[in-house]
């Protein structure tokens, strides 16, 4: 029985030269600074999986473990992913569309986002490595995952983040009793800060030197939503975007599915939505570029996708070209609105980027990029506990009484139904 | 008065472990690539693929405005302009 995955990957490889790399803790094309991705032998992963072999195994994402770069079992966040594929059509019906579905890693293990997923696979590579401190830069819910996921693996962890960000994500990686870093500055300065620490120190920073590894997680996403849906692939899916690289992966998920065998087709348009306050991907779509215009300060409530130099927008564009889709952007006020518009059809309380992308998907549909007789999956990516502060004082105040029948006929029940 | 181009710590085993290269008689950021290639054979590889443009990963300041948005490589030079060359940050 083939137990682990080793053998299924091979190494690493430059995205732009081709170069090869050993599967180690880098990152970078020492030649030409491309991004260095995991290589994979898709010869024998066909051989080794199949649709039923991953019905045979537990509901989490290391059921497509063939298509994960560690080499044993999964040694940290073995019970991460596969979270509900939620028929929405109580917002179907308000989008416009013919059918529409939430993937909801609002309820991912452990920390309520999809960064759950990359951290178990980086926290799983770093082990492998012999890496013993873990690190990240992170807007928030990365940071969550590492503290948490780093508490339960017994490594120590640095999260380095922003210092203004909401205090629901700070507290929510302090209590992990991790070391939380804040930085005066956005998010770019801190990855800066990151960058010049990770070959410093010899510490494994999930999205530095293990990023190869890290970024491969997401790819979950893609395979779940095809085996959620029998199988089959949604019209179009919507995708949030920071970095970028959610989007990538999950493009790159489906074209893997086709290669070892698990799917025939690769036809899915994906989508990207950013916030308008910070949309270099979005903007260099819209113009027909591919060179991205770095956001010096972002400006926006979705903190979680305040990414102005994207590192991987060049090949979210690309993607974006590739499937047939296309990008959108909201504003504030549009993110708030799209938070509600969730929560009041479906019961499910989005933070500030799953705003992003039901803002998104809708003006995709109202603009007739997305046709009301097609299939749209939204990929609702973190919870809305952790960004309350973006939507307080927009969701109206409870009513006060006193504990009396009186006052409840008289300020609730006729208030509302007398009138 | 020439040109000053800051090298990126990891091409400085090219540059003779020279963090500032002082140009000269250069107009355009592709003359001074050139310029750079003549006394430290084997960097303009490093910079430009195959077809000559700068690569996707390495990013070129005029006074730090990123060539792109400027004329690329046919972006006009100065005495006393400071160009930097810094290889783009992963993460995120």
């Amino acid at each position: 029985m083939h137990s682990h995955s080793k053998g299924f990957f091979t190494g690493l490889k430059c995205r732009e030269c081709g170069r090869l790399y050993p599967a180690e803790a880098t990152h970078v094309c020492e030649f030409c600074f491309g991004p260095l991705e995991v290589d994979y032998d898709y010869a024998t992963i066909k051989k080794a999986i199949s649709r039923e072999k991953i019905a045979s195994r537990p509901k989490s994402m290391w059921r497509y473990k063939e298509l994960l770069p560690i080499e044993g079992e999964p040694t940290v966040g073995a019970q991460v992913g596969f979270t509900p594929l939620v028929k929405a059509d109580r917002l179907a019906k308000e989008l416009g569309v013919r059918e529409c579905y939430i993937k909801n890693d609002t309820v991912n293990y452990p920390t309520l986002s999809f960064k759950d997923r990359v951290v178990s696979v980086a926290l799983s590579r770093a082990k492998e490595l012999g890496f013993t401190t873990v690190a990240c830069a992170s807007t928030g819910n990365l940071a969550n995952s590492v503290a948490a996921n780093a508490a339960s693996a017994g490594l120590k962890s640095y999260v380095l983040i922003p210092a203004d960000l909401e205090q629901g994500k700070v507290l929510g990686s302090l209590v992990f009793g991790t070391n939380v870093v804040g930085i005066h500055g956005a998010y770019d300065q801190v990855n800066r800060l990151c960058s010049e620490i990770a070959g410093k120190y010899g510490w494994a920073f999930v999205n530095v030197n293990i990023r190869p590894y890290y970024a491969e997680g997401s790819k979950s996403i893609g395979y779940e939503i095809a085996e959620q849906l029998g199988w089959k692939l949604p019209d179009n899916i919507v995708v949030p975007m920071a970095s970028g690289s959610l989007l990538t992966k999950i493009h790159k998920a489906i074209t893997e599915m086709k290669k070892v065998g698990l799917m025939k087709t690769t036809k899915c348009r994906i989508h990207g939505a950013q916030a308008t306050g910070c949309a270099p991907i979005s903007h260099a779509f819209k113009n027909g570029s591919d060179i991205l215009k770095p956001v010096a300060s972002p400006k926006t409530i979705a903190k979680s996708l305040a990414i102005g130099t994207p590192a991987d927008g060049y090949y979210a564009i690309q993607s974006i070209r590739e499937t047939g889709a296309s990008c959108e952007d909201a504003t504030d006020v549009e993110i708030i609105e799209g938070i509600q518009l969730l929560a009041g059809c479906e019961g499910i309380f989005a933070e500030t980027a799953g705003g992003v992308t039901v803002a998104c998907a809708k003006k995709l549909v109202a603009n007739g990029t997305i046709a009301a007789t097609e299939s749209i999956v939204l990929c609702i990516t973190g919870h809305g506990l952790k960004t309350q502060e973006a939507i307080a004082g927009h969701c109206g105040q409870p009513r006060l009484i006193h504990a009396k029948l009186s006052e409840f006929d008289e300020k609730i029940y006729h208030a509302d139904f007398k009138k | 008065m020439p040109i000053k181009v800051r090298i990126p710590t990891p091409l400085r085993k090219i540059t003779k472990d020279k963090e500032v290269v002082e140009v000269e008689k250069c107009a355009t950021i592709g003359q001074i690539i050139e310029s750079l290639e003549k006394r430290f054979p084997g960097i303009k590889e490093r910079l430009c693929d195959e077809k000559g443009e700068v690569r996707r990963f390495i990013n070129v300041y005029l006074n730090d405005e990123d060539i792109r948005f400027l004329k690329s490589q046919e972006t006009g030079v100065k005495e006393g302009d400071e160009v930097s060359i810094v290889p783009a940050i992963a993460g995120g």
